[in-house]
């Protein structure tokens, strides 16, 4: 292919910084995805991750630093871009009035690689009939009509917004496979934003946390375990601070035990404090680490 | 392959190499037979499919499986390539663990062998297998 120079980054994200009326929703953010990665993005409510999501869709323009997808301008090269982007959102925004066949003639129409006998397929293993109005399926449903949509032109690059929020298991079983389906092709690259932890852990291989507008951290998946340890110990009476071991970061105390997580590396250079007892080491989990690095040490003490 | 994942803390690919260490330990995967493919497993799973390419090189060391060129991977013919002093000293972490559960529960080291025994005989073996 001629048109990305870039081949070995999908996405390229270079000092993006976003401010809505004094707020600002990202600052200063730096994104490489390289081409055939799942690449997860997690954080809480309002980190930034839509926001970030739409500079790379094009329906928000860069106005400090700049964006690339396949080297190229989302928004001044929406239609390259686009085509070789499917996306998928949360929102229930599909116009309800259109009938599955007219939904899927649409994007058909917009998509120069468009696949027929795959969408025919997806309909099948979907259970879905073009006569039927959109308006009339269940919110699941019309989750699969997105996906297929999102997929049937065989993108280069899934883009997928919480598309699991408020759909059942099945629904969102159908959205995994379809993640793994993506992948298995050669060179194609997802970029998978949710706050489904589990999911995440499982098709992920890089993960990104965003947090107050940045990405405060970029773990590799398999890596997590040997990066990371949670240490369980015991508090001193009535010390309500937690031990002074700079390795270790989200206090949590929970009775008469704190548990923290601890960076392998830093924990060999520094030694642990002599009046620390240790109860327990133990395999961190993805959500362990995601809450000892969102969450304020403050809140964190509820007994 | 039925195999569960859980999201407790262990390695998805440690969970998949446990769950096919036991398959072969009970016989019901046998020397000869073939694993799914990386990708079908991974998208029944849906798990990354170097999730499962890990757990299958993880058995491979092991010994337990192999891979045969452009045809699959495949359950070994001679799963046992370990020397007797090897294999013991394996056992024993999980030997130990064994000893200090059972006498916090307060079990006999006679009651253990006994119950050890019984669950034996409940896991069909390799050499019985129909």
């Amino acid at each position: 292919m001629t048109d990305h120079p870039s081949a070995s980054c999908a996405i390229d994200v270079h000092r993006l910084s976003r401010t809505f009326r004094g707020v600002q929703a990202l600052r200063d953010v730096n994104l490489q995805v390289p081409t055939g990665s799942v690449f997860g993005l997690v954080g809480l409510n309002g980190a930034g991750k839509t926001t970030l999501i739409r500079h790379l869709i094009g329906s928000l323009r860069a106005l400090h630093g700049g964006v690339r997808v396949f080297g190229l301008d989302p928004v001044l090269d929406a239609t390259s871009v686009l085509k070789r982007v499917g996306y998928l959102t949360e929102e229930d925004s599909l116009p309800k009035w259109m009938r599955v066949g007219e939904f899927i003639d649409f994007h058909r129409s917009i998509y120069p690689n468009w696949d027929d006998g795959y969408a025919r397929r997806l309909c099948e293993m979907f259970n879905l009939s073009s006569a039927t109005q959109l308006r009339s399926l269940s919110k699941g449903q019309r989750a699969r009509v997105g996906l297929l949509v999102a997929i049937a032109h065989r993108p280069d690059l899934l883009i997928l917004d919480e598309p699991s929020s408020g759909l059942d298991p099945i629904a969102r079983s159908d959205i995994l496979e379809a993640i793994i389906r993506t992948i298995s092709d050669e060179g194609r690259t997802v970029l998978f934003s949710s706050h489904l932890l589990d999911e995440v852990g499982r098709v992920c291989d890089t993960i990104a946390l965003m947090h107050e507008g940045t990405i405060c951290e970029m773990v590799d998946v398999p890596s997590l375990h040997d990066r990371y340890v949670e240490v369980i110990c015991r508090s001193e009476p009535d010390n309500p601070l937690p031990p002074d071991w700079r390795s270790a970061f989200g206090w949590q105390l929970s009775g008469a035990e704190w548990s923290a997580v601890v960076e392998r590396e830093n924990s060999r250079s520094e030694s642990e404090p002599d009046d620390l007892h240790v109860i327990d080491r133990r395999p961190v989990s993805l959500d362990r680490w995601f809450a000892a690095r969102t969450r304020s040490p403050s809140t964190a003490v509820t007994p | 392959m039925q195999i569960h994942i859980s999201s407790d803390g262990l390695p998805i690919f440690q969970q998949i190499v446990d769950q096919i260490r036991y398959r072969i330990a009970a016989g019901q995967l046998s020397g000869g037979d073939e694993l799914p493919t990386i990708r079908g497993l991974a998208e029944s799973l849906k798990v990354n499919p170097n999730t499962v390419a890990r757990a299958y090189r993880e058995l491979e060391t092991q010994g337990l499986v192999e891979k045969r060129r452009t045809t699959g991977t495949f359950v070994a013919q001679q799963a046992q390539q370990r020397s007797a002093a090897q294999r013991k000293q394996l056992l024993q972490p999980l030997l130990q663990q064994l000893i200090v559960e059972s006498r916090h529960l307060g079990f006999s080291i006679d009651d253990v062998v006994d119950q050890l025994r019984k669950r034996d005989q409940q896991i069909p073996s390799m050499e019985n297998r129909s």
